[in-house]
């Protein structure tokens, strides 16, 4: 029965929510990176090149941009859905959307009462009204308007509580030259550094969950990514492939566009499997992958290579494994995830989109060939010791970097590597 | 021989009949196959639920397939009665309702739901505020239809979602949109609508495919069982041929709405003065109904005779639902709007579709005129 009853609660808040429906405009807020003397521009232009690509979609949206701010105007646009997708530029720190109204008394307040009986707040909201005023040819000044708007809302909207200090609602409104800009949400942003102004890395991209927010973390910290990825078929097959597409496609959304590199990974990988070492082989399996990874960033232009590792999550990742790894990249092997728990990531995860695909169950190459017991304290000179005496182990790399295929992926488009299996009758866009 | 019964199939567009040929030819892989030709299959229909998606502006895996609009409703209903019975055992929806709705209804009420048959207007319009009143805290569903299939009366699905929700927001609402899609706007968020079936075969594409939109996080009871086909929501190999060309089917009609309404509601208004003017008939559909449905009776006569007639004389037409058309019955829904028992029986239901033209229906409103003169001697003789 108390079940039943929580069906007619109004579990929403105080009603602030809701002003997206109506707005005309959003208001988009830089990040920390606003502290940043020189790069600052640097910053915000990537920042507005970023949101240009996202808006893509949208084509009656147009942009301005001024003092740590990007207005969009909407022009018609779903606000929501731009919202959905704007919170996700990196460096944006918050959004508002806003109801604009001419820059005379008499629109501002008729607009701002509109507003307020959309908004809807519940009887018994703390409010505030916080007017400034940018052009200073209004005639009446700011602490003048707080007044002279609030005073007639609150008489039209009973049941608010004026508080100044932390009012649960505050309607802003920003007079400027020409257009008033009325607002009460904030919408929390991603945050973070603008997409490409601390440098490029590879990513490692196997398919599993850890991977892809390894990825979207790096970019949040303006980390321009590109992907690697190692399959072997036929021991993976081609949807474990599609699902390493369909993955970057995700992270393109936050990056407008991403390198996949798809290296063939089967004749190392299978090369190990000969060598009477099989508690090894994930420990060599590993090195061979940042080995090639290596040689693609260097080829690249990237100073660092990422990859989802967990600390202690699996053999591969406890902390002698990561010792003997590592050192198989003279780069940095930045690793976002290393301190995280399972859970955590699971649901970063779900907030960046890559779940779904992540639980996709096909295998891939990290889970083929896992012998009974992987050692979790491999020997590093053993390990040396095998690669150096692995009859072409040096050419098998070489084969893997050469037989790379790169695809640049894209949001929406449909960009996806040449098959390893020729297609069949394929997909004609004219039967849809 | 001119075909006016698009409301109960319209002619498959030329586009889909080519889709549906080269599909079967190409793609007869089982979808959920491991090979290549299997997954090149799987990826036409997740491409056909993009395409929809798109067009009912939802997300792709809130597209359902099935194998036709009764499908679709019977697994609304159905399905969200059994997955939801925690809730309550209570169901609330129309007397003006398609069969596959009602009969799904009064099958849960065999079971022990108690369903309320909320009754329209003499307008055959349900008033949103009877919908509402009708709720209680134990309501797992409303089923409302958005565009009635006999007479083509529109309800107002905004107001009767708003009062659904306002009364109790865990009740679900499906809409039967097969004969609204393609003629009038389409807006699941608006009504909140958790549920919305649709009949490609009604909006020229193929038969033998149904869509049921699931809005994330409603889930329902599956039906049929056997396999994790469709999110595990319906089993069954997926009809690929019929998935794609539906899609097509439902982009091309979405599309065209505009252009087709422009085109429509010239000719009914035309054809609904022309009745209006004949004083042996007596109209059902109205001006603010869809746009390629009208409705009059014929009191006295039975509605099929006079089809038998206008048929002689070269046009096809309806005496009302072609799922209940066989029933030799006063129709449910003129009963339901109060009409009495002679013009129930006495029904016929012109529908329009895009070939039709001003001299098409010149020569309709010729036909019905000669057709009720040869018939009137007989009037009243009939019962």
């Amino acid at each position: 029965m108390k079940d039943i009853e929580n069906g007619f609660a109004d579990e929403s808040g105080p009603g602030t929510t809701r002003s997206i429906e109506y707005a005309d405009m959003l208001l988009l807020r830089f990040g920390e990176f606003t502290l940043k003397g020189k790069n600052r521009s640097r910053f915000e232009k990537t920042v507005l090149r970023h949101v240009k690509e996202m808006i893509r979609p949208f084509p009656k949206v147009t942009l301005s941009k001024e003092f740590g701010r990007i207005y969009v105007q909407l022009n018609g646009e779903p606000a929501e859905e731009l919202a959905d997708v704007l919170r996700n530029v990196f460096g944006i720190a918050s959004i508002s959307p806003v109801k604009v109204s001419l820059s005379d008394f008499d629109d501002i307040l008729a607009v701002s009462q509109n507003f307020l009986r959309i908004a809807a707040p519940p009887a018994g909201t703390t409010f505030k009204v916080n007017v400034r005023r940018v052009w200073k040819e209004f005639p009446y000044g700011s602490i003048e308007m707080n007044k002279l708007i609030s005073t007639p809302l609150l008489q039209s909207y009973p049941g608010l509580l004026v508080d100044v200090k932390s009012p649960q609602m505050e309607l802003r409104i920003e007079i400027r030259e020409g257009h008033t800009y009325i607002f009460c949400e904030n919408i929390a942003g991603v945050g973070g550094f603008p997409l490409g102004t601390n440098g490029k890395a590879m990513l490692l991209l196997s398919g599993g969950i850890d991977s892809p927010v390894a990825g979207w973390s790096s970019m949040r910290r303006g980390l321009e990514v590109e992907c690697v990825h190692f399959y072997s078929f036929p021991y993976t097959s081609e949807l474990a492939r599609q699902k390493v597409v369909d993955l970057t496609r995700v992270l393109s959304r936050y990056a407008g566009v991403i390198k996949l590199h798809l290296v063939p990974f089967t004749e190392v990988q299978t090369s190990f499997t000969g060598i009477g070492q099989d508690n090894l082989i994930i420990t060599l399996m590993r090195r061979a992958m940042l080995r090639i990874a290596t040689r693609l960033a260097e080829r690249e232009g990237a100073l660092a290579l990422v990859t989802g590792e967990s600390l202690g999550q699996v053999a591969s990742q406890t902390l002698s494994s990561m010792n003997v790894i590592g050192r198989a990249t003279p780069l940095p092997l930045l690793r976002p995830l290393v301190m995280m728990d399972k859970s955590e990531i699971v649901e970063l995860s779900k907030t960046v989109g890559t779940y779904d695909l992540s639980i996709l169950p096909y295998e891939d190459c990290c889970t083929l060939f896992v012998p009974k017991s992987p050692t979790t304290n491999p020997n590093l000179r053993i390990v040396d010791k095998i690669e150096a005496t692995l009859p072409g182990y040096s050419a098998l790399l070489d084969a893997a970097v050469a037989g790379t295929e790169t695809v640049t992926i894209t949001p929406y488009g449909d960009e996806k590597p040449s098959d390893v299996v020729p297609a069949q009758a394929g997909l004609q866009e004219e039967w849809f | 021989m001119l075909y006016w019964d698009y409301a109960a199939a319209a002619p498959p567009y030329d586009e889909v009949v080519e889709t549906v040929e080269q599909i079967m030819r190409l793609h007869y892989a089982n979808p959920s196959s491991l090979h290549r030709a299997g997954m090149e299959a799987e990826r036409l229909i997740t491409r056909a639920r993009e395409v929809c998606a798109a067009a009912l502006a939802v997300q792709p895996h809130e597209i359902l397939f099935t194998s036709g609009a009764t499908e679709s409703n019977n697994l609304a209903i159905k399905g969200a009665a059994l997955q939801y019975q925690g809730r309550g055992r209570h169901i609330v929806t129309t007397q003006l309702e398609h069969p596959s709705v009602y009969e799904s209804c009064r099958q849960l009420r065999e079971l022990g739901w108690e369903v309320t048959f909320v009754a329209p207007a003499s307008t055959g319009i349900v008033d949103p505020a009877d919908i509402a009143a009708a709720i209680r805290p134990d309501t797992v569903l409303v089923s409302v239809m958005h565009v009635n299939n006999e007479i083509g009366t529109v309800q107002p699905l905004r107001e009767i979602g708003q009062g659904i929700k306002a009364v109790n927001r865990r009740t679900l609402f499906h809409v039967d949109g097969v004969q609204g899609y393609g003629k009038l706007e389409t807006r699941l968020k608006e009504w909140q609508a958790e549920l919305y079936s649709l009949s490609p075969h009604k909006i020229r594409g193929p038969r033998g495919t149904g869509i049921l939109v699931v809005r994330e996080g409603t889930a329902l009871f599956p039906l049929l069982t056997g396999g994790s086909h469709e999110h595990g929501n319906r089993a069954g190999t997926e009809n690929v041929a019929g998935i794609v060309a539906s899609a097509k089917a439902v982009r091309m009609s979405g599309e065209r709405r505009e252009d087709l309404r422009r085109q429509l509601i010239p000719l009914r208004n035309r054809l609904l003065h022309f009745i209006a003017a004949m004083p042996e008939l007596v109209l059902n559909s109205r001006e603010d109904g869809a746009p390629h449905i009208v409705h009059f009776s014929y009191p006295g006569m039975k509605g099929e005779v006079l089809a038998r007639k206008l048929e002689e004389l070269g046009m096809t037409v309806s005496t009302r639902s072609a799922c209940s058309s066989r029933l030799a019955e006063p129709s449910r829904i003129l009963l339901s709007m109060g009409r009495d028992v002679p013009a129930a029986l006495g029904g016929i239901r012109i529908s329009l579709g895009d070939i039709h033209t001003e001299a098409d229906a010149a020569l309709l409103e010729q036909a019905l005129l000669a057709a009720v003169q040869s018939l009137k001697k007989a009037e009243g003789g009939m019962k």
